[in-house]
């Protein structure tokens, strides 16, 4: 017999078509966060001693926040007091492949059902792709393919163990470990993640994809990234994620950095989809998550494109700080969130070079009982003359039980900067649902067309594949919302 | 969210002055006003100043910390300056009205006042003879709307409430004349006064307040005012304030209204004065059909600070509200504006827009703006909006290729940036008053 709750869970199991378990040896840590836990992983990878020692500073710092009870408390969202201790730092898969024929094949099955390809094959779609599972990367297509052309991409391992000059001089250039408490987490037991370096006057032939898969129970993941574009370059970046569905919250705490040199452009896009809990609001992924560009020289292009529909709670304000004259900075949102999920996320744009330019577009999605919250930034400081600044950020409500709020700050030091700030909030009208069923469209046709239109200014922004994805993604989520 | 104030440093200082109060004849006051007292003192001693710099959201602009660390004095009741009418006619909007209550010093001011007792008209009374003689009516509103549990300034108000100003329009009154509402610090000094004022408009009565604040002499005197408006089913209340404090002051104001069924509430301030100055205006729009339309201008300039913040509340469907601030900000000055709009669940055919736009003359000054909605309800129409910029150049060449100089051209250019917000006042000679206002402040750039 089947009850009902049983139905909601089947329901439930439905809409989120990435939680399945591979099953696979694993190497954990045991649960706990102190000193000899970050020895640990920092020796397991080999790691120099000024690597070591900044991640202790790190861990003291943090554990000073916590001791003094300074979490960030600020952001629209509620969740239980998260217990440290309890968390498992590392988890690996036991056996670390030397190249991709050495990959468990559990692991390759599990990037296959997700629609990641590790295959060379993937030439023709133009990707090259790592794969972070839990806490360890476990494979880079094309790595010998870029490095022809002086690209260095793989894993933050590797660029630790072959590149330290590189990673010496950009860690925690951006995100300082002392930035925030999550991010001060981050640098004391970050275990991998991507690193990527783009030479000098070379534009990068294809996108870069890193996958990250949260995949052991009980463990975090606490991945970071570090992409740097030298002088005149060029690289698209996208990101995705997905994790298993489980009863508790597990905690992914990141941080990426990205610097651009002159003339350089980085374009960094994400799907973050993590397990975002059951439609009771049971278990997810609470993912905190600092992430912040730099435009160090003069034209330099920074452009953040995401779209967040899972996670239990997104807390993520991916940034640019706008330091070289004429560097541009760009933000294109949608955060779609229901059930019970928490979304507080937006951008933070800092203007300090002249003539710097920012666009920000964000448009929310709130349905059921969710609450999704926009919370932005726009600083000119006193030298940055002529900024210019355009913001628009939309909410969309699906239902009389959920949430949307916007809380921009704009901060302005100079009387050159232009400054334009705009946003309403409404539900999807009632003239345009009837115009589509007048057209013989079906009710949940209609909306789902409405929606598509309403992201559509962010969606054109993604990479080709991405997009399609995002718009199957958002039709997906919203079915049976309608009503 | 709470977040941590230091403790009161001067508190004895405070204690001292509750206790001075009732010495100075508040211990005649009914209990339950002197009960009120008690339990806002109470309650400001454990909230104490909001200098908090850490996770402050509601202050993050503004420190109070200078404000907080001052020893005011109570002003000495014995020193009520006698003052004539010509010297506080420019506070007076030109001596726009017979209806006038005048406090200088925090103390009522009899010669300067004209006040009214016409039961089916108009009651403007200080509270010394609202209190015997319309006690149910002030004790069923006095302190309900201004919540002095939460805000410190609200409490410390409260706590020395004693003398202020009453309105009370009956049902169905139509007040032609406007009636002021004068609030005057004479002897400069670090003195504190907290005005109070409370309104009350019945049932489809209609009345337009003046309300105004200045300083006869320069100092660091410090004016924590709080009013509370009622507006009963039906009311229309039109709401015009100025702000004259002296360039050394601390302003501080708080004004919470309460809207039932298809009443209509405007507001239209302008804030000139004070070194620091802060308005908190709270609409709650409890009653379907209210609408309420929340205008400001603030022009700054020196080493001035001004904070508006302004929520507005819906808390009933088929609501309407405006918001529209403008700041004008020059020397070294920094304006904040920081608009929340509530949507609360139920509340749907919500139809909300706010705006801020600040004009930055110079290069030191700084605006810092939060448009903030926070929504529960999804058949609603909210909109805000921002910008922040200097004169148009296309527009400043134009004029001077008419033959204005660079000087009338500007001027002629903040004039009409703010005019926006002057135009909205309906009653002519008082916004005849308030433009020559505006313009005074421009020619003194």
């Amino acid at each position: 017999m089947t009850t009902s709750n049983e139905v909601v869970q089947q329901a439930a199991a439905q809409e989120y078509k990435y939680g399945f378990i591979t099953d696979i040896e694993a190497e954990s840590t045991p649960p706990g966060l102190n000193e000899d836990i970050v020895r640990w992983i920092s020796a397991k990878k080999e790691e120099p001693e000024w690597l070591l020692e900044w991640r202790l500073r790190a861990l003291r710092h943090f554990l000073t926040l916590l001791e003094k009870e300074q979490l960030p408390a600020w952001a629209n969202v509620s969740y239980p007091p998260i217990n440290f201790q309890d968390i498992i730092y590392y988890s690996a898969p036991k056996s670390r492949p030397e190249s991709l024929e050495e990959v468990d094949p559990e692991i390759l099955e599990t990037y296959r059902k997700l629609g990641i390809s590790l295959d060379e094959q993937k030439l023709l779609a133009g990707v090259a792709v790592d794969a972070v599972f839990d806490s360890v990367s476990v494979a880079t297509t094309f790595k010998t393919e870029l490095a022809k052309q002086g690209i260095i991409f793989g894993s933050f391992s590797d660029a630790v163990r072959e590149h330290p000059d590189l990673v010496r001089k950009y860690l925690g250039s951006v995100v300082p470990y002392t930035d925030n408490f999550y991010a001060s987490l981050n640098a004391a037991v970050f275990t991998d993640g991507s690193f990527c370096y783009i030479p000098k006057g070379v534009r990068c032939p294809v996108d870069l994809t890193t996958y990250f898969r949260i995949n052991a129970a009980g463990t975090g993941q606490f991945e970071r990234t570090l992409i740097i574009a030298d002088d005149d370059s060029y690289v698209s970046y996208l990101e995705g994620c997905s994790a298993p569905m489980r009863d508790e919250n597990q905690l992914h705490a990141a941080v990426v950095e990205l610097v651009t040199e002159e003339n350089a452009e980085i374009k960094y896009s994400t799907i973050q989809n993590w397990y975002p809990g059951d439609a009771n609001g049971k278990g997810g992924i609470y993912n905190f998550v600092t992430k912040r560009g730099r435009c160090e020289g003069r034209n330099s292009k920074i452009s953040w494109t995401q779209v967040e529909t899972g996670s239990a709670i997104t807390w993520k304000y991916p940034s640019v700080i706008l330091k070289g004259d004429n560097s541009i900075g760009e933000f294109y949102s949608v955060a779609l969130t229901k059930g019970h999920q928490q979304a507080d996320t937006g951008t933070k744009m800092v203007h300090i070079g002249k003539n710097t330019r920012s666009t920000i577009i964000s448009k929310g999605i709130s349905a059921e009982h969710a609450e999704n919250t926009y919370r932005g930034q726009v600083k000119v400081m006193p030298n940055a003359d002529n900024a210019r600044n355009i913001t628009r950020c939309d909410s969309l409500l699906i239902g009389d039980q959920c949430g949307a709020h916007t809380t921009p700050y704009v901060e302005v030091r100079n009387n050159s900067a232009k400054l334009e700030h705009e946003a309403y909030t409404s539900r999807v009208s009632e003239d345009q649902l009837f115009y589509c069923n007048q057209r013989g469209i079906s009710l949940e046709d209609a909306q789902a067309l409405v929606i598509n239109g309403f992201c559509k200014e962010v969606f054109s922004k993604l990479p080709f594949e991405f997009a399609v994805e995002a718009t199957r993604l958002l039709e997906v989520n919203l079915e049976g919302t309608v009503g | 969210m709470t977040t941590q104030n230091i403790p009161v440093s001067n508190l004895d200082q405070y204690i001292a002055a509750f206790e001075g109060l009732e010495q100075n004849g508040a211990a005649q006051d009914p209990a339950w006003l002197r009960q009120l007292r008690l339990d806002a003192f109470h309650r400001f001693t454990e909230l104490g100043f909001p200098t908090a710099r850490r996770g402050n959201e509601e202050w993050k602009y503004t420190d109070v910390g200078p404000l907080a660390k001052t020893a005011f004095q109570s002003p000495a009741s014995t020193a009520v300056p006698v003052l004539d009418f010509q010297s506080v006619q420019p506070f007076t909007y030109g001596g726009a009205t017979g209806n006038r209550i005048v406090f200088v010093n925090g103390a009522y001011s009899e010669s300067l006042s004209s006040v009214a007792r016409h039961p089916e008209s108009l009651t403007l009374a200080p509270f010394s003879q609202a209190l015997s003689l319309d006690g149910d009516l002030v004790q069923r509103h006095l302190g309900k709307n201004a919540d002095y549990k939460e805000q410190a300034f609200v409490a410390l108000n409260t706590a020395f409430l004693h003398d202020g100003a009453l309105v009370h329009v009956p049902e169905g009154a139509v007040v032609e004349e406007p009636v002021l509402i004068l609030h005057l610090s004479a002897d400069g000094k670090d003195t504190v006064t907290h005005p109070r004022t409370l309104v009350v408009a019945a049932k489809d009565s209609k009345v337009t307040i003046l309300e105004s604040y200045g300083g006869l002499a320069d100092g660091a005197y410090f004016a924590n005012a709080v009013t509370e408006i009622i507006l009963e089913p039906g009311a229309e209340v039109r709401h015009y304030r100025m702000q004259r404090q002296s360039e050394q002051a601390y302003h501080v104001a708080t004004t919470s209204v309460t809207l039932s069924e298809g009443s209509s509430y405007t507001s239209v301030a302008l804030d000139m004065g004070g070194k620091l100055t802060r308005n908190n205006l709270n609409a709650l729009v409890a009653g379907e059909g209210a609408s309420c339309v929340l205008n400001g201008a603030y022009l700054v300039t020196g080493r001035q600070h001004v904070d508006n913040q302004v929520i507005i509340d819906h808390a009933s469907p088929h609501t309407t509200s405006r918001e529209l601030y403008k700041g004008v900000l020059d020397g070294r000055s920094q304006a904040v504006f920081h608009g929340s709009i509530i949507v609360q669940r139920g509340a749907q055919k919500v139809d909300a827009k706010q705006e801020d736009r600040n004009l930055l003359l110079s290069d030191h000054c700084e605006a810092d703006t939060r448009p903030a909605f926070w929504i529960y309800a999804d058949d609603v129409k909210c909109a805000h909006g921002a910008s922040s910029g200097k004169l148009d150049d296309d527009a400043l060449f134009y004029l001077k290729s008419r033959g204005l100089d660079e000087q009338e051209a500007r001027s002629l250019l903040t004039k009409g940036f703010v005019h926006d917000i002057t135009a909205t006042i309906a009653h002519e000679s008082i916004r005849a008053h308030t433009e020559a206002a505006v313009s005074g402040w421009l020619e003194k750039l």
